[in-house]
């Protein structure tokens, strides 16, 4: 089977069990409703100050939202020995990876499409910017957020209390990333500078860790 | 060895004698500033030593996953602790004197930020390698120092885009420091260069007997399960 072959089948596979069990993305959907409804609560803001702060509101939440997913990743194939038997086989390490990384980031891209338009209505926003600038941003931002939570859940795997050691681990590599992710989205609600430098940051981001995680991923795998 | 040891802790010793009389009464009173000024005979050699240590760190969680020598391993465990350490000492001291002089405790500045988060990540360091059960550690340690090595650019251009409020270095700034400031600054970094080599070498040698006490004791179990 080919490299393309393995990451396809294994997406798959992945992507049918969370679309019928749908653990991850209902958790995730729940809680960042929770999320919205707690902030707008406690801010109750104006048009003009929701613009303000929805980038960085917005971002917190899928943030945390993702690690529903990121956690699970491989917890899964922890039962019946699955990762065991795939360090033992000839499939390449990256391919599993790359798998697990493109499920994780279709399952918080479909969490974004479904929560922007209540974000939208709940926080009265309308973008003063560019607007398709936004797309980007939540492609490079989610890539950023599930490439290296991918990495981190992996390493996480073999500790104690693996659920808290995800968010320790991720937050603190992610700062850049989050600075690019909320000042990008900021300066397009309000209008106010270019998001380019942001999304500059953001490129190299994803290109510097892509590239990190592919070259040590299977030194992990086979660390356990 | 042990002879060299004792010779690098009476150094240590004097040196910190000698640079707490210099920083404290030897050298001159800042103009503006005055006496609070003194505390970056402790700030800046701190910072100094930090980011030495961090970046021994690095090269050592790389020769570790190259050479898979447990010496490397050792080196890199002990150079991030002893480093979080003197980064709390520069992050504990910079708002005492940014408090009468900026008159504010904290900024979101360029070396500011970019010391917390370097600080953020050797913690998750630290906490990883306190959590994680796997006898393979090592390896997934020396993998997250690479990764917040790789960090550090990117932290350093997203906060480079904001305003820089902090004085610029003194040394290749283009900042102007009297030279018997600089004399006084330089032998405390020396005597706290020391002072980490120290500290350093005596956690490395407590932690190679704690491996080799924990194996000694499997190795006993082992026996005693098999009689």
């Amino acid at each position: 089977m080919s490299f393309f072959g393995i990451t396809r089948t294994t997406l798959t596979k992945d992507v049918r069990l969370e679309w019928r069990s749908k653990d991850a993305i209902n958790a995730m959907l729940f809680f960042s409703l929770l999320v919205v409804v707690i902030f707008s609560f406690s801010f109750d803001p104006t048009a003009e100050e929701s613009r303000r702060i929805a980038g960085g509101l917005v971002w917190v939440a899928f943030l945390f939202a993702a690690i529903v997913a990121l956690n699970q990743t491989w917890a899964r194939e922890l039962r019946n020995q699955v990762l065991d038997a795939y360090r033992v086989s000839p499939a390449p390490a990256n391919a599993l990876f790359l798998a697990k990384a493109f499920g994780n980031f279709i399952f918080v891209t479909v969490l974004e499409a479904l929560m922007t338009p209540l974000f939208i209505v709940f926080y009265k926003l309308r973008a003063l910017g560019p607007t398709w600038e936004l797309l980007p941003i939540a492609a490079l931002g989610t890539w950023a957020l599930v490439v290296n939570g991918t990495f981190f859940a992996a390493i996480s795997l073999r500790t104690r209390s693996r659920e808290i050691m995800l968010p320790l681990l991720l937050f603190p590599i992610s700062i850049p990333a989050l600075l690019g992710m909320v000042n990008a989205t900021t300066a397009i609600l309000t209008g106010e500078g270019s998001a380019r430098f942001w999304i500059a940051l953001l490129v190299a981001y994803d290109v510097v860790f892509t590239i990190a995680c592919l070259l040590l991923f299977e030194t992990v795998l086979e660390a356990e | 060895m042990k002879r060299g040891f004792s010779i690098l802790a009476i150094v240590t010793a004097l040196l910190l004698s000698f640079a707490l009389y210099e920083a404290l009464i030897a050298a001159p009173t800042e103009r503006t500033m005055g006496d609070v000024q003194r505390i970056f005979y402790y700030h800046v050699p701190s910072a100094w030593t930090a980011f030495l240590l961090f970046l021994i760190n690095f090269v050592a969680s790389v020769v570790f996953l190259i050479r898979r020598d447990t010496k490397a391993d050792i080196l890199a465990l002990v150079t991030a602790e002893v480093g979080v350490v003197f980064c709390t000492v520069v992050m504990a001291t910079g708002p005492i004197w940014a408090r009468p002089v900026w008159g504010i405790w904290w900024t979101w500045d360029l070396r500011l930020t970019l010391t917390l988060v370097l600080w953020l990540i050797y913690v998750s360091y630290l906490v990883l390698r306190r959590f994680s059960t796997s006898s393979k550690t090592p390896v997934l340690a020396a993998v997250l120092a690479i990764f917040g090595a790789l960090d550090v650019p990117l932290v350093y251009f997203s906060i480079w885009f904001f305003r820089t409020q902090h004085p610029s270095p003194v040394i290749g700034g283009g900042g102007s420091l009297d030279p018997r400031m600089a004399h006084v600054l330089l032998i405390n970094w020396a005597a706290f260069l020391c002072l980490a080599s120290l500290v350093c070498w005596t956690r490395f040698r407590l932690e190679v007997l704690e491996r080799e006490v924990e194996e000694a004791q499997a190795l006993e179990s082992l026996l005693e399960g098999s009689r």
